[in-house]
């Protein structure tokens, strides 16, 4: 196999591609389906149905588009400058504890009370991934610390509602007392769609992508993301970059844990109640939209049929929910390695002749 | 006191030998060029495997920990055949390997989940120490790892692939394949990690049992500063936490979540405080990059 590069690669190959390496992993988790001795057919059968099929399957995937959406778009502009943060799942609960907090032990009046609980989760979120920005300062990769947050990250709320924050009327649940009613966001009637949050990340989403485009410092962001030597060049720090970014990022993560709390939960829960893994399938939403978060729209609510389809996988067919990891790491690394497929054309054969021209 | 003391350090020794074997396997592959951040990922595949050949009819310790490797190993061709061959970001791709990783023995060892192993692999008394197999054979590998690295052709070869991919190249050394060995060889270590948690240390599966100690094993590896003797003893001082927060938990008013966020919080210190050493200078030099041919 050899590669030869193409000058401009065009977006409709980028496409096509894309989509290959969707419909390859989708074989793939099929063959895996296979060992697990379900019938892949069953499996995509009961997904489809489920999700798109009828009002509330909708209803479902909607609801987990919320918070991947946000999370999405802020990780591919994070993604841009090569700032590896895998640390939204640890972001989004911070976020969730910094809303909770709010709602539950700051006395606001009716109406600034919800406002200060996205706000608060935006610096929670924030404030966790700024840690990680601090330490690529010292020279520590940014995908270890973020992941080591993550698990921090469970320990604060786990230490939380069992401890200091425990109901006073939950007997043996390790939950805190629900928000003051002013604190629960509004849903569409008979779902789990909190909709004020939906707006905010499609307004995010556009947002961003304005940002990425059209400001100065998204320019700055680019050039540090794709020639890390021409930035330095050309006096932009990469540092300073790389720490704006992960701000955003976290801030934009916090938001969908204030998200999760004040549209559904009403109470700080067990992490893995608050969170179903959307930071790591957010890195596939963002990785899908190729950097670009406004594309994020569309691949959010194609990664959330998988999540939403892995709550019916184990419920109608008592799979492990840990069918929707199986899911995100094989698309991840089918997007990942297809990618010098858009960059390059491929010819097959065994010669050894080089195949790409010398400082080419 | 010499006994409270002895115990510590056979615990310490214990909980170390995973972290010792993966981050050899880690070490091995990074000093060929290749970053694998998968190790969670083949632990949990490694330990499956073990188990699942541990209990079926028939079922041989050796034959297990070879399906162990093996495990890990096929885990890890998917992450080589995406970053050698066809350039994959390895960052990205390890991330990828780990939720696979994970995610498929979670899905395929349902069945099992509290199974008991009774054919545990035996501890072995060596002068009062009561010791698994795993890890002296951890302990000696570290040894024959330093001796490949440091004297042997071979491994001053993998390690010009792992700092300077052109000129080992252009002395005629097929990058793609050494690279390749080595990731297969750090997955198959990172295999048996997981073979030692499920056939000695645990001694039976449950879903997410590696708990986390891959991703230490990851960070160790810079911490040490990619040399198999030091991982020894950073594998230790990891496993004196873990002991730790072991003895402490419900002895002091200290929460419990205090220690289980313990080592997680120390890796980030510890990497601070390496990358305020310039300790990142010791990476290999091609370290995460893809090799291109003609490119610098």
């Amino acid at each position: 196999m050899r590669f030869t590069a193409l000058s401009a690669p065009s977006a409709a190959r980028a496409a096509w591609v894309t989509l290959a390496a969707v419909v390859v992993a989708l074989l793939l988790c099929a063959l895996i389906f296979v060992f697990y001795g379900v019938s892949p057919g069953t499996v995509y059968g009961t997904m489809l149905r489920g999700t798109l099929g009828d009002s509330t399957g909708l209803a479902e995937v909607a609801r987990r588009t919320i918070p991947l959406l946000l999370i999405g778009s802020g990780l591919a502009l994070a993604f841009r400058a090569q700032f590896f943060n895998i640390g939204a799942e640890g972001q989004v609960l911070l976020g969730a504890v910094f809303a909770a907090g709010t709602g539950l032990f700051v006395p606001l009046p009716g109406v600034l009370l919800l406002p200060a609980m996205f706000i608060m989760g935006a610096v929670g979120g924030g404030l966790w991934a700024g840690i990680a920005a601090w330490l690529r300062r010292l020279n520590v990769n940014e995908i270890l610390s973020t992941l080591m947050l993550n698990y921090i990250a469970v320990a604060v709320v786990t230490y939380l509602i069992a401890g200091p924050w425990k109901g006073k009327e939950v007997r043996g649940y390790i939950y805190t007392d629900l928000f003051p009613e002013n604190g629960f966001l509004a849903v569409v009637p008979g779902t789990q769609v909190h909709w004020p949050t939906l707006v905010l990340g499609v307004a995010g989403a556009l947002a961003l992508q304005w940002v990425l485009s059209r400001s100065t410092f998204g320019y700055a962001l680019r050039v540090v993301g794709e020639n890390p030597g021409a930035a330095r060049y050309a006096g932009l720090s990469a540092g300073r970059v790389a720490t704006t970014v992960a701000l955003i990022t976290g801030g934009m993560a916090g938001l969908a844990g204030a998200g999760e709390v004040a549209g559904i939960h009403h109470r700080l829960l067990e992490a893995g109640q608050i969170s179903l893994g959307y930071g790591f399938t957010a890195v596939i939403v963002a990785w899908l939209a190729r950097g670009n978060p406004a594309l994020c729209l569309i691949t959010a609510p194609v990664m959330a049929i998988i999540l939403a389809g892995g709550d019916l996988l184990k419920i109608d067919l008592n799979m492990p929910f840990r069918v929707v990891d199986v899911f995100s790491g094989v698309i991840l690394l089918c997007l990942i390695s297809s990618e010098v497929f858009i960059r390059n054309r491929v010819t097959w054969g065994t010669g050894r002749t080089v195949g790409r021209k010398a400082n080419g | 006191m010499d006994n409270v003391f002895i115990e510590a350090l056979v615990r310490a020794l214990a909980v170390g030998t995973p972290l010792l074997l993966a981050s050899l396997g880690a070490i091995l592959n990074e000093r060929g060029g290749v970053v694998n951040l998968g190790v969670e990922g083949m632990m949990a595949v490694g330990a499956l495997a073990a188990f699942a050949v541990a209990v079926a009819p028939g079922g041989n310790l050796w034959l297990a920990v070879l399906a162990a490797a093996a495990a890990g190993a096929l885990l890890a061709s998917l992450h080589a055949f995406a970053t050698v061959t066809l350039r994959a970001n390895q960052f990205v791709s390890g991330l990828a390997l780990a939720l696979l990783g994970t995610g498929a023995a979670g899905l395929l060892g349902k069945r099992y989940e509290g199974a008991p192993l009774f054919n545990k692999v035996p501890d072995w008394n060596l002068a009062g120490f009561v010791i698994s197999p795993f890890t002296v054979f951890a302990l000696l590998l570290a040894g024959a790892l330093a001796f490949y690295l440091n004297s042997t052709r071979s491994g001053l070869t993998l390690r010009s692939v792992g700092e300077n991919p052109a000129a080992a190249d252009v002395l005629g050394v097929n990058v793609g394949r050494v690279r390749t060995g080595a990731v297969l060889a750090g997955g198959a270590l990172a295999g048996v990690a997981g073979a030692f948690l499920a056939l000695s240390y645990r001694a039976s599966w449950a879903d997410n049992m590696t708990a986390g100690l891959g991703w230490i094993a990851v960070a160790l590896v810079i911490f040490v500063g990619w040399r198999p003797l030091r991982a020894i003893l950073g594998a230790l001082f990891f496993g004196v936490l873990y002991y730790l927060q072991f003895r402490l938990q419900g002895n002091s008013p200290i929460p419990t979540e205090v220690f289980s966020a313990m080592p997680f919080v120390l890796v980030l210190v510890v990497l601070a405080l390496a990358g305020l050493r310039g300790q990142q200078g010791d990476a290999p030099a091609g370290l995460g990059r893809a090799y291109v041919r003609g490119e610098r």
